[in-house]
């Protein structure tokens, strides 16, 4: 189970309706099913994670959301899900705003592009920073809008979403404590807790 | 048989129940007394709670799977799907199959004969909706002595079955499996069942629906029926691949005159011919009127999620992505309507090339998917 989705658990509350987009194969839906009662749907485009998915008895839909979300009905759940698919979409801002209108609450997670190495490999190299956690060159990678930590609060500032809570997780078991205190620099994976 | 398969559910035998209590029907006509002519594959568990029912299509009937002797050529027409370790696994389901009626498989239709004139009924069949289907299979079940379906499945005119028992019997089926549907046809596909009634009409061996008492077959247009039916079940790409411009006879060599014929031309005369053989020309009449009418929502205030938010049970809603006669945007407007009332939903559109025609044949994906859903559906009855 990737680290993130263990973090989300402690905000879904027991037996609510949860909306994953980007399900993948739905391990993280049926781990809410299982521990907490969870009533889960997810969004997916993958054929194979779309069979996983619907194998491990879930319901799942196939549909881009880069598509729209105008299907689902206003505060149709509980909670809305998105991990590390934030910097994957066209309009995060807009999808930001369709997560909103559709939850109560919602749970998004994403590479934090503030992180020490990138900034280090960009500005040492002058290249767009290659790892083994975003393996991706410039051109064929998915992840068309990184953003940093500091990148999101500000939106939601902007935007006037509500952080009811954050969460950093750092690289190494040296690095929770400063991804916490300084999170655009140590969080390697941002989580984060919101709602309107 | 073909062959050996031993994923067949082999040699099966048909069965035929008598209702004598009177259908009254949606055309305010009242139909008895009625037969039905059914199989059944897998056994039915203790308490009744593994039965699914498999709804057919327009030209279908209750041969769905197996054999009727050693020499078939060929198994039932969803022997793909039903049978042991397949999607309907009848190691896990007691599954029934059967020919609705207006059919022309066994099941009262137009060839049956009237009471209450000695002759077959021919074109004064009562005009059929969908629901009445429904109520013949839901007292086919009353029958069975089975009280709620595990699951009712169907694709094309039998998925707007299963969505029908949703909301008319919601208490008595658990889940909904709908291939390749609608919630209702487009003038487009009204428009092509109003061709090949046409085609039907126009052969004077119709007689105005009358051929069994004078003796005449409607043979060209029942096929000039099938052609264009058929055309519309394939996709471009499935007929390009297939055919493409091969020629079956003659050639375009210059200062030769020799007369050409595309192999798709000789391949739809063929089925058309095959067609026309093995059905009757009212049933299709009768069928494609039903098809039309169908219109989940009418009753509803035209209001999808309103006719869905009276379903309970889950739904398994499949497209194919070449698809042209029920489009995947048509299965998406039953996914969202669905997912709007708040119902238990899952939706996939799969990659194919086959058109409205894949949903008979064995593409891996689909066949995958289909079997995973109905192993929840086997886990939860």
């Amino acid at each position: 189970m990737r680290q993130d989705l263990t973090h989300i658990q402690q905000w879904i509350e027991p037996g609510t309706r949860v909306l994953d987009l980007g399900c993948g194969d739905g391990e993280f839906l049926q781990q809410l099913r299982e521990q907490r009662g969870v009533i889960g749907t997810g969004l997916e485009i993958d054929p194979d994670n779309i069979n996983g998915a619907v194998g491990r008895g879930l319901n799942i839909i196939e549909q881009n959301m880069d598509e729209g979300l105008s299907n689902f009905p206003d505060d149709s759940f509980d909670t809305v899900v998105m991990a590390h698919a934030l910097q994957a979409v066209h309009y995060p801002d807009r999808i930001l705003d369709e997560m909103l209108r559709i939850g109560r609450e919602c749970v998004v997670t994403f590479p934090n592009f503030g992180h020490w190495r990138c900034r280090w490999y960009l500005s040492t190299r002058g290249r767009m920073p290659v790892s083994r956690f975003m393996p991706y060159t410039w051109y064929d990678t998915p992840n068309i809008h990184f953003c940093t930590v500091r990148d999101f609060e500000a939106l939601c500032q902007e935007k006037g979403i509500k952080i009811l809570a954050r969460d950093m997780v750092g690289n190494t078991s040296r690095e929770p404590l400063l991804a916490s205190v300084w999170p655009n620099l140590f969080a390697l994976t941002a989580i984060y807790h919101i709602t309107r | 048989m073909a062959d050996h398969n031993t994923q067949s559910v082999g040699l099966v035998v048909p069965q035929t129940v008598l209702f004598e209590q009177p259908l009254t029907l949606a055309c305010g006509r009242e139909l008895a007394p009625y037969e039905l002519i059914f199989e059944t594959y897998g056994e039915l568990n203790a308490d009744h709670s593994n039965a699914v029912l498999v709804c057919h299509a327009l030209s279908g009937h209750h041969h769905a799977a197996g054999y009727h002797s050693e020499e078939d050529r060929k198994p039932g027409w969803w022997d793909e799907c039903i049978g042991p370790g397949k999607p309907i696994d009848t190691n896990r389901f007691f599954v029934v199959s059967l020919n609705n009626i207006g059919g022309c498989h066994g099941s009262t239709g137009p060839t049956s004969i009237n009471p209450d004139t000695g002759k077959p009924w021919g074109p004064d069949f009562p005009s059929l909706r969908v629901r009445d289907w429904v109520t013949s299979q839901a007292r086919l079940a009353d029958h069975l002595g089975i009280n709620c379906w595990a699951a009712i499945v169907g694709g094309s005119l039998g998925g707007m079955q299963a969505m029908r028992w949703a909301l008319e019997y919601p208490e008595r089926v658990k889940h909904c499996v709908v291939i390749a549907s609608a919630l209702k046809l487009s003038a487009q596909n009204i428009a092509f069942n109003e061709i090949a009634r046409q085609a039907i009409h126009a052969d004077p061996g119709f007689a105005g629906g009358h051929y069994l008492e004078q003796n005449t077959v409607p043979a060209k247009g029942l096929a000039l029926a099938r052609m264009v039916g058929h055309v519309t079940y394939l996709s471009d790409d499935a007929m390009a691949s297939k055919f493409g411009r091969d020629l079956r006879t003659g050639s375009f060599e210059q200062g030769v005159e020799n007369p050409v014929e595309f192999q798709v031309q000789s391949y739809l005369r063929y089925q058309g011919s095959q067609f026309s053989e093995n059905f009757d020309a009212n049933t299709y009449m009768l069928m494609t009127r039903a098809l039309d009418y169908f219109d989940l929502a009418r009753e509803y205030g035209d209001d999808p999620v309103a006719a869905f938010s009276k379903a309970s049970c889950s739904f398994l809603v499949v497209s194919f992505s070449t698809d042209w006669r029920f489009s995947p945007a048509r299965s998406q407007e039953i996914v969202d309507a669905l997912i709007a009332s708040g119902r238990s939903v899952t939706y996939a559109n799969i990659a194919a090339d086959e058109g409205h025609d894949a949903f008979l044949l064995p593409i891996p994906r689909y066949i995958e998917l289909f079997s995973a859903y109905m192993s929840r559906v086997g886990e939860e009855h």
